[in-house]
């Protein structure tokens, strides 16, 4: 059983108030580009090039953005990553009772979708393909735009969440009728 | 030191996520189908919260403003968040819920990230062209002017601070969590509205 808002809520802002106060706004999705830049270079090498100076860089102009994390993926921001891993297996351990059925395709998918759950994978799949990209091209994600981006007033953060309001709204209106 | 507050923040990050439900796809799907508001009310009361916080010890000294990080505002975060919104609602995953849902044993979730690592990656591969089309460029725009802060205000002849600006804006999403119906669509069937609000 999920928490009430009215403590759930507040105990989520101050995580978020916490990650400002110690470090920095929470953010995401950069993760998966440093990750992708990571199993490039393991599979690979060559993506990413040191330089004279020391410096990190790479041929691919977005890549060598984030060049000097892929060569040192230890550290805060992937670790951070890592750790909401681990806080969230722990509470589902303590807390959660995931049903079997559950994980291979949630309820609410199952009874809106005649596929079963090898095309719920397919459908997960396409949406995680959806939502980096657009994560990327916004320059964020829920967390960094939406919840990080509003509560600094941050314009962009309010233009993230109209953008994909918009479209999730009608989206989820038109694919997710049944309720479960 | 770092690597500390990495493991205890993101531990507790990924600990809230799993307890308010948001890494669980039926609870992202029951809000933005509209039917169930419970983790908008959520979200809402959670950025309302740490607005508050963040302005109110930036005005009392006690939090360091050179740790805010706005980002820039452009075409790019428009489109990009529209884009994403169409696979949010297909899949009921976010970049940081899709992790910890596949954590917590979801095999769907692990689809996501899968999906996930291939999108970044077509981003990355891509970008040259939505730099080159003006589509990433922009200011760091914050609604009212932070004192400290060096973000060019979107409304810089406001008669109160960005600060002020901050804790207001943090009052009105809690109230707005308060005021918001349970459901926004539809009648409540008794069955779901027993649900609906989980216990305190």
């Amino acid at each position: 059983m999920v928490l009430n808002w009215k403590i759930g809520g507040p105990l989520l802002g101050i995580v978020f108030f916490l990650a400002v106060l110690l470090v920095k706004p929470i953010g995401v999705s950069t993760q998966f580009v440093v990750i992708d830049g990571v199993l490039w270079e393991r599979n690979a090498p060559g993506l990413i090039t040191q330089g004279p100076d020391g410096g990190w860089t790479s041929t691919y102009p977005y890549f060598a953005k984030y060049a000097k994390d892929i060569a040192n993926p230890v550290n805060y921001s992937v670790i951070f990553v890592a750790a909401m891993m681990g806080g969230a297996l722990l509470s589902a351990v303590a807390f959660g009772r995931i049903p079997l059925r559950e994980r291979f395709s949630p309820a609410l998918w199952s009874a809106n979708f005649r596929t079963g759950w090898i095309g719920r994978w397919v459908l997960s799949f396409l949406g995680g393909v959806i939502v980096l990209y657009g994560a990327r091209m916004a320059g964020g994600c829920t967390s960094g735009h939406m919840m990080s981006g509003m509560m600094q007033t941050a314009v962009s953060g309010y233009l993230f969440a109209f953008g994909a309001f918009l479209t999730a709204f009608p989206t989820a209106r038109m694919l997710l009728k049944k309720e479960a | 030191m770092e690597i500390a507050l990495a493991i205890g923040l993101g531990g507790l990050f990924g600990i809230m996520l799993e307890r308010i439900g948001a890494t669980d796809p039926n609870w992202i799907g029951r809000m933005l189908n509209l039917t169930n508001t419970h983790l908008m009310k959520t979200i809402f009361v959670a950025i309302g919260t740490a607005s508050i916080l963040m302005f109110g010890g930036q005005m009392l000294g006690v939090v360091e403003v050179g740790h805010m990080s706005v980002k820039a505002i452009h075409v790019g975060v428009l489109l990009g968040g529209a884009i994403l919104g169409i696979g949010w609602a297909i899949s009921g995953y976010c970049p940081g819920t899709g992790v910890c849902a596949a954590a917590t044993g979801r095999l769907d979730a692990l689809f996501f990230v899968a999906g996930g690592l291939i999108g970044a990656g077509a981003y990355a591969l891509s970008y040259p062209f939505w730099e080159e089309i003006g589509f990433l460029n922009g200011e760091k725009w914050t609604i009212g002017e932070i004192p400290g802060a060096s973000y060019p205000a979107a409304l810089p002849d406001l008669p109160i601070t960005g600060d002020m600006v901050g804790i207001g804006i943090g009052i009105a999403f809690i109230l707005i969590a308060i005021l918001l119906p349970r459901r926004l669509v539809g009648k409540a069937a008794p069955v779901t509205d027993a649900k609906a609000e989980p216990a305190e």
